[in-house]
């Protein structure tokens, strides 16, 4: 008889527990008990919200591939492969092998669909900096990203940080990795044919990563839990490298039917997931796992997460092509079972039998319906505010604010330009990549404000989605995919598992109105420290096609003379923005109101307008509202503006307001008229704010001079804030 | 003009190498495995970046030690054909003695990546006789260790010999010795770069500088 104490350490239910005897009809071994626990786990088998994740649209303009390891598009012959993940409990125990093992992991999800890795993005979210403990927490993120990054040739192309205390006793990492190859060249995660070979290739098995996802990754954290240090892996970016190229190689002969990385779970996930897949059983004896030390146990072994380790299935009689290409690369390929009739996965240690058990059981997860409790929305009200009397002031302290000032110096850690395809660089709106031999390139970009889901989760998940389209458009995309990185507290709390439940509704609503598929995702509970819950954090990645890549738009302004053209309109709106927080200490107020319909027209207006090839610049309005967003495109651009604003409003809510649907472009004078048409087919009102030109950035309101400060003080600002 | 492209484990701009070779230069190219000892039908040998064995011990120190390497010497000692090492090549040929002195670690101890401004030293190499004297070329940087350091003598020598083919411009990123971003050998048919002319050699990527120094590389044989 089991205790209740061994299979609630290894975070089963006493319920779970049950249901397993009954799968079973006897005790489960110690290894069987261990591979259910990490296959029902919330990182694995999504117990607590798949019931939500099934909302998402699968389908959308573009044809779309939901699967098995990781999602994507199809765009003429090609298949564009993304997904996002989270390392957040590694990276807060061990921040640089948590954040290097979390780019690690993704990438092997993305090549083991057959798809080269070409692009990885990190969204991070960080305590406030000035605190010493945070800001080792962050540069030793930043350090694993690079280390892991840089080495395994994969450019890290962008993404976004955040900084606030709502994150300081648990750090968010996310990572995401696109790759590419031809349609018909996919690979499924799944094994079949009967006595066919089963591969384990990469990296030996050890003692790293055991219970990473049923420990670390599903409970709550408690300070810096160091204890819980030896759950975090270790990776080596070399080897994977190596195991791309070995891997990416070996899909090429034609002999593998189906493969899968070791990842969360490791062994145990990838046999039983890709026995589930094929609706066939596997059998293998651990003697035959390469092991890195001596005298793991069966469980261990089952359990480990070390890094970079691939499972295959290799057609009878063809394993030594695969083991031999491996071989090439350095690297270790052992036939270790097969393939068998009867949906068992069967493990023996050295001939005896210490696992059986049905695969379709171990890779269905229970599914549980948990209660939520509505939250009270906070409200502000602007009259109550006092109005700062320097303007100028107001916006140097916001482009220093971290949450705004340029992420340069973190980016350039990164090897952004590896694989020669980095067409426009972070530090815009969205970053651009060509694909070789075709006309068409992607953007990519990723987006979340945490401090608009928080106040309002289903508006502010929404809006989540709609800057990253409009992140994509303003850089010439026309938006085409979703992955989401869904990172909440404690789900069994109602109040916290409320902001989840109604964060997955927006963005599904949402994704079906803009016709985007969710093609890959993650779910991340238990973001809690004793501080509190995480601000609820659906961190959305997204992809969009530039049809012609010549016409890829950016942020700076490029020439002198050029007309500044708002599209969308200002709103009084105060609630949820940086400037309140940064200036009046706020975090309140109902985030800024979304108007789908004026929405699309203005993401209309722009793609359309720089698919015809008129606009010279564009960038999208978000932190820091319209004054932030001159100054990113004139810092960027070394130029200045004179700008007249005609809205009659609250100065501080006209400059630095944060709402919706706006976008500003630059375009000659004499394509004022092709864009007048543009905009009148749309129906979409658009304002000539003012023009490029000058070393400063001159704003003007309808009363009276709001701003008058050189570029090269708004660069200082902007610049210097995360410099160390 | 026959292209190799070395490809140690780790390297990661043998494809770009590769593709640049092959689509814009227009060029024949083949991969080189670093097992392979067989070099004679090429005209051009390129070592290209990554982080060949990982790196690991110290840039370059292990994958000196490949097979390859030996041919690679012996190429060279022949002179029939060119050498060009880029970043992590860079630092192979100097670990492998055929280029002198070593890279260090930048200064500030953190891997930089970003677009630099390059000057020409020495417009009168094979590798870059399409530049004019002085000329500057605008080409990125990516890497960890890039700061190049020799001793006095070396460095005296380096400058006599006009073996400095290309400086940092304006701001010196890593912390190299005089401002270094280039050396090529005494017989002048190794050159070791640190910047990547193979990632500025289409308008799509920013900047078509690299072509200098690569269309320099072909009209040496003419």
């Amino acid at each position: 008889m089991t205790e209740p104490q061994v299979y609630r350490e290894l975070g089963l239910t006493d319920a779970e527990y049950q249901r397993i005897l009954g799968i079973l009809g006897r005790e489960p071994s110690s290894t069987e008990l261990a591979m259910f626990s990490v296959e029902w786990s919330e990182h694995c088998g999504y117990p607590r919200s798949r019931k939500y994740l099934k909302l998402f649209p699968q389908t959308g303009k573009y044809q779309a591939l939901v699967g098995e390891d990781a999602g994507g598009i199809v765009y003429d012959d090609t298949a564009i492969i993304f997904k996002m993940e989270s390392h957040n409990h590694p990276s807060q125990v061990e921040p640089r092998e948590g954040a290097a093992t979390g780019v690690g992991g993704i990438i092997r999800d993305i090549f083991t669909s057959g798809a080269r890795p070409i692009a990885c993005l990190d969204s991070l979210r960080f305590g406030d900096i000035s605190n010493p403990f945070n800001k080792f927490i962050m540069n030793g993120v930043i350090d694993g990203i690079q280390f892991y990054g840089n080495c395994v040739g994969v450019p890290t192309v962008g993404g976004e940080i955040y900084f606030n205390n709502a994150y300081a006793g648990n750090c968010l990492v996310n990572v995401m990795c696109v790759g590419i190859c031809k349609k018909d060249e996919l690979v499924r995660a799944r094994a079949e044919g009967i006595g066919n070979s089963i591969i384990y290739a990469g990296s030996r098995t050890g003692r790293d990563g055991i219970g990473g996802c049923s420990v670390l990754a599903s409970a709550e954290f408690k300070c810096t839990d160091e204890e819980k240090r030896p759950t975090v892996q270790v990776g080596d970016p070399f080897t994977e490298k190596c195991l791309i190229e070995a891997t990416l190689e070996s899909l090429k002969t034609g002999v593998v039917t189906g493969i899968k990385d070791m990842g969360a779970a490791g062994l145990t996930c990838s046999s039983s997931e890709m026995a589930a897949a094929g609706g066939v059983g596997i059998e293998f004896d651990l003697k035959d796992i390469p092991l890195r030390e001596e005298g793991m146990e069966p469980y261990e072994i089952m359990m480990s997460e070390s890094q970079e380790r691939m499972l295959l299935c290799v057609k009878a009689g063809q394993e030594k092509k695969i083991i031999d290409i491996y071989t090439k690369w350095g690297l270790e390929a052992v036939k270790i079972g097969a393939v068998i009739e009867g949906g068992l996965i069967k493990i023996a240690n050295n001939g005896e039998p210490i696992c059986e058990v049905p695969v379709k059981e171990l890779a269905n997860a229970p599914l549980y319906d948990l209660p939520w409790e509505e939250n009270r929305k906070s409200k502000i009200d602007n009259r109550k505010l006092d109005k700062p009397k320097d303007l100028n002031k107001v916006l140097l302290k916001l482009l220093a604010s971290p949450n705004i000032a340029s992420k340069k110096a973190v980016f350039e850690q990164y090897d952004h330009m590896v694989q020669t395809n980095t067409s426009v660089y972070p530090g815009g709106d969205a970053t651009v990549l060509r694909i070789k031999g075709k006309p068409w390139g992607l953007a990519v970009t990723s987006d979340c404000n945490g401090r608009y889901v928080q106040l309002d989760p289903y508006l502010g998940a929404q809006i989540a989605v709609v800057e990253a389209c409009r992140n994509l458009v303003a850089s010439g995309a026309d938006p085409a995919g979703v992955t989401d990185c869904l990172n909440f507290g404690n789900p069994e709390k109602p109040d916290r598992y409320f902001y989840f439940k109604r964060a997955v509704e927006g963005i599904a609503d949402i994704c079906r109105q803009m016709e985007l598929p969710v093609v890959s995702g993650n779910v991340s509970f238990y973001n809690e420290s004793p501080q509190g819950a995480i601000f609820p954090t659906p961190t959305i990645g997204m992809v969009g096609i530039v049809k012609d890549i010549k016409k890829r738009c950016s942020v700076p302004f490029k020439d002198r003379g050029d007309l500044i053209v708002l599209l969308g309109k200002n709103k009084e709106e105060l609630g949820g923005s940086e400037y309140l927080s940064v200036i009046h200490g706020q975090e309140a107020g109902s985030p800024p109101e979304l108007d789908l319909e004026l929405e699309k027209r203005v993401q209309s207006v722009c793609l359309t307008a720089i698919e015809v090839g008129i606009v010279k610049s564009a960038h999208d309005l978000s932190e820091g509202g319209l004054a932030a967003a001159l100054a990113e495109c004139a810092i960027l651009g070394k130029m200045g503006a004179s700008i007249r604003l005609k809205d009659t409003f609250r100065e501080d809510a006209l400059l630095f307001g944060e709402s919706q649907s706006r976008i500003i472009l630059t375009i000659a004078p004499q394509d004022i008229f092709a864009l007048t048409d543009i905009a009148m087919l749309f129906a979409l009102p658009f304002e000539i704010i003012g023009k490029v030109g000058g070393k400063k950035l001159a704003v003007e309101g309808p009363k009276k001079k709001l701003l008058d400060l050189p570029v090269a003080k708004l660069a200082d600002a902007y610049f210097s804030a995360l410099r160390r | 003009m026959k292209f190799g492209v070395i490809v140690f484990p780790g390297s990661n701009c043998d494809q770009d190498c590769f593709n640049v070779v092959k689509d814009v230069l227009k060029q024949p190219v083949e991969y080189i495995w670093h097992a392979d000892t067989k070099l004679d039908h090429f005209d051009c040998l390129m070592l290209p970046g990554g982080f060949s064995y990982g790196d690991y011990l110290r840039t370059g120190a292990i994958a000196r030690f490949s097979p390859i390497m030996d041919s690679v010497k012996k190429f060279s000692e022949k002179g029939r054909g060119l050498i060009i090492g880029i970043c992590n090549g860079f630092q192979i040929l100097t670990e492998a003695g055929l280029l002198p002195g070593a890279l260090q670690r930048n200064k500030d101890l953190r891997f930089i990546c970003k677009p630099v401004e390059l000057k020409v030293q020495n417009h009168k190499t094979k590798f870059t006789k399409k530049c004019k004297p002085g000329q500057i070329l605008n080409i990125p940087i990516a890497h960890g260790e890039g700061n190049y350091t020799c001793d006095e003598k070396t460095l005296r020598e380096l400058k006599k010999n006009k073996q400095i083919v290309f400086t940092y411009h304006k701001e010196n990123p890593n912390g190299s010795m005089a401002s270094i971003a280039g050396i090529i050998n005494k017989k002048g048919n190794v050159l070791g770069l640190m910047p990547h002319p193979e990632r500025a050699s289409e308008a799509v990527l920013g900047s078509e500088d690299g072509l200098f120094i690569l269309r320099s590389i072909l009209s040496s044989r003419k």
